[in-house]
């Protein structure tokens, strides 16, 4: 059986998923308090810095170079992580992925295993693809934790149980853990969650995680994380699989200069991560014994080579897009139906799938920039929204349907009417005169028919007044009327 | 100094007022505007809603348009941050070189209207009087494109009677982005109510920003909820004297 390719994908469009969203009231809180929180910490981290923007700078000049040749430093990080005793496998999508970990895990004849948080694991299905051959994963980020336990997906790829509170929290390890007496305080619940871990982590001998980087130059890998859950999967099991998508890799160890100052403070509002665990290969005597590197493309590769939108992968997920997006604040990351949610998912989980399925998510966005001020890499996320809306756009006119449709021909006659003033004109006149059937007795439109009728749900809409400014102009200069002013300034006309 | 004004199609359609407003603060600093009949719009609706080969015969418009104006002027952020960010982009898109040198030299011409007054004229104070609690709407172009930072705070300070009051969060979007506001219309009000819940604490009598886009918006609920916030344009602060012209 081979596993679903994107595992949290479903057909639903964003509009709808974010419909039965924003009436969790709940949810909404529990997401604006959170990013509130984190956004404010990352606000003060980086206002620490006199070199923030030149940071900013390095780190997208780093990650696009290693995009630009990343043919070369994959070979190069292959090169060093073998020579260093690691095994690297590349994995052409998500189901190669799924068969080679579990081949892995099959070898050492495992039933479990232990996993940091990797969303890139969730962005193959691995865990679903696992249980199906009858190998229990067992999450170990407490977030992750919190989620796999909740039956839940993750909302936010730094922070995944970020839509969920401590009373919820509470509720889900009281259920699972068998806890009928717990409190709530963090205290309570970190205690709860490091009793159920600790016995797995001396118990399980493979483990399962992702990465920040892959470092070319000496076959490192790096994972940072606040909880040094983490660090125990890392050294404990005999045998340890790295999950990596292709874009991670990095050429320098000292492009981590630039990236481990940018990353935790865009990501956690930390000026560093508490466990920054960088390792090369395996050694005797000191953690896993088997190490393994699963590079993965998964639709990568034909992101680079388009110009517009290469830029996407230069992300280091940190998530800052997604705490300072005011769509995500409503929403949350469950309306991307996507691992990737916020802005960045935006972009990236339409490129990574087809854009059939990913379609809405480009105009999931009012474009109010908020997302590439703060991305410590300079994506343009806007650009790469409209870009893809572009190619939605595309795609819709090459169907009978689209070109038909009620945007596509708004559209084309809006174009046609902008081509030339005199249309332009006509038009107004046209929309004074017409738009008397929609205009209430108190001159505004209080609702409008059919695909328009989303805006006067909650907004009235201003009628258009009598007279355009064009008429106005035109009647100022037939009458002749001028501000005396100025005459002063002489001559004016064309 | 010879002015010509952009009016935008918005403007032009639906706020003349504004453009009014921009001609009488512009004519009493002694400046003489003119207005290109010809002019449609810059094309941001189907650029930011994806029909990109359908915006560049209007940019080309626009650029035919301007051309040969010394300054030229918009009363909205959004639109002269769709030329400064997109129209090369899309002069490259669409091949075409000549279109691409004749944006490379309009572009320095181009000013928004706050922006024209302060850092082109040199101006602050516009001799405005506007004796009312107002509150500044900062629109995401305008700060995150423009970057015009103070500018509007610095030009509103200077009218007599003004009250300038606080808003929370002045750096979220009010959620219109153009067609946003209705392919995602539940979460563009979910945006919306949080701004004007915003708005309403303040305590002000009028919400004003440099662009009427975002103005519509806002007004479209303070009107649906029935209170008596109103807004302007700055411009029409600006231009407004205390009741005598």
């Amino acid at each position: 059986m081979s596993a679903p390719e994107h595992s949290h994908f479903s057909s639903r469009n964003f509009p709808e998923a974010a419909k039965e969203l924003l009436a969790d009231s709940q949810l909404r809180k529990n997401v604006r308090h959170a990013t509130d929180v984190i956004q404010a910490k990352r606000n003060r981290v980086v206002a620490e810095l006199p070199d923030w923007e030149a940071l900013r700078d390095a780190g997208s000049g780093i990650r696009a170079h290693a995009l630009a040749h990343l043919d070369h430093y994959l070979a190069e990080f292959e090169q060093n992580c073998t020579r260093a005793g690691g095994q690297v496998h590349w994995a052409r999508d998500a189901a190669e992925a799924n068969r080679i970990i579990l081949g892995l895990i099959q070898r050492h004849e495992a039933k479990e295993v232990i996993k940091i948080k990797t969303m890139t694991s969730e962005e193959i299905g691995l865990n679903g693809n696992l249980e199906a051959h009858g190998i229990r994963a067992h999450e170990t980020d407490l977030a992750e934790l919190i989620v796999q336990l909740g039956h839940d997906k993750p909302s936010h790829f730094v922070v995944p149980a970020l839509h969920k509170n401590r009373q919820q929290v509470r509720a889900i390890f009281q259920r699972e853990m068998h806890l009928p007496e717990l409190g709530d305080k963090p205290e309570d619940l970190c205690a709860a969650a490091r009793t159920y871990l600790r016995e797995k982590y001396l118990r399980i001998k493979v483990a399962v995680s992702g990465a920040n980087f892959l470092v070319a130059e000496n076959g490192a890998v790096c994972i940072v994380e606040s909880e040094g859950n983490g660090r125990m999967c890392l050294t404990l099991p005999d045998v340890l699989i790295s999950l990596v998508g292709i874009e991670k890799v990095i050429p320098r160890f000292r492009d981590l200069e630039v990236l481990l100052q940018t990353l935790p403070r865009s990501a956690t509002g930390e000026r560093m991560n508490p466990y920054n665990s960088i390792w090369t290969g395996v050694h005797a005597g000191d953690g896993p014994k088997e190490f393994h590197v699963v590079l993965l493309d998964n639709g990568r590769s034909p992101i680079l080579a388009e110009a517009e939108a290469r830029q996407t992968l230069k992300c280091i997920r940190c998530a800052a897009c997604l705490n300072v997006c005011p769509v995500y604040h409503q929403t949350g990351g469950h309306a991307y139906e996507s691992v990737y949610a916020g802005p960045i998912g935006a972009i990236l989980t339409p490129q990574l799938h087809s854009m059939e399925e990913g379609r809405s998510l480009p105009y999931a966005s009012s474009l109010c920039g908020a997302c590439y001020e703060v991305c410590p890499v300079k994506i343009n996320i806007p650009e790469v929204l409209i870009h893809l809306r572009g190619k939605v756009v595309e795609q819709d006119q090459k169907t009978l349907g689209g070109k038909l449709g009620f945007w596509n021909i708004g559209m084309q006659a809006a174009a046609f009417v902008f081509e030339s003033a005199n249309r332009l004109s006509m038009a107004q006149h046209l929309g004074q005169m017409g738009q008397k059937v929609v205009v209430s007795k108190n001159g505004f439109i209080e609702r409008l028919p059919l695909m328009l009728s989303g805006w006067t749900q909650t907004r009235d809409l201003k009628a258009l007044p009598a007279q355009s400014f064009r008429d106005w102009w035109a009647q100022r200069e037939s009458s002749g009327s001028r501000p005396t002013n100025t005459a002063k300034e002489g001559r004016r006309g064309e | 100094m010879r002015i010509s004004l952009f009016i935008t199609c918005y403007n032009d359609t639906l706020f003349p007022e504004t453009g009014k407003a921009v001609v009488r603060v512009l004519e009493r600093m002694g400046h003489t505007v003119e207005f290109r009949r010809e002019q449609t719009c810059c094309g941001q609706m189907h650029w930011n809603t994806g029909y990109l080969k359908e915006a560049v015969p209007i940019i080309r418009h626009f650029v035919a348009v301007y051309g040969d104006a010394e300054t030229i002027v918009a009363p909205s952020s959004s639109c002269v941050s769709m030329m400064r960010d997109h129209y090369l982009k899309a002069a490259e898109m669409a091949g075409d070189a000549k279109l691409a040198a004749d944006v490379e030299a309009l572009l320095p011409r181009i000013y928004e209207f706050t922006e024209l007054l302060v850092k082109k004229l040199g101006v602050e104070d516009v001799g405005a009087t506007f004796p009312h609690k107002v509150t500044l709407h900062t629109s995401c172009h305008s700060q995150r494109s423009l970057h015009l930072g103070d500018i509007p705070v610095r030009l509103l300070k200077q009218v007599r009677g003004l009250e300038l009051l606080p808003i929370e969060n002045p750096q979220e979007c009010c959620g219109f982005g153009g067609t946003f506001s209705i392919k995602n219309a539940d979460v563009s009000s979910a945006m919306l109510a949080e701004k004007v819940r915003t708005v309403l604490n303040t305590g002000a009598e009028v919400c004003t920003a440099v662009d009427n886009s975002c103005l519509m918006h806002i007004y479209g609920s303070l009107h649906r909820q029935r209170t008596f916030v109103r807004t302007a344009h700055i411009a029409e602060i600006l231009a407004s004297t205390g009741g005598q012209g």
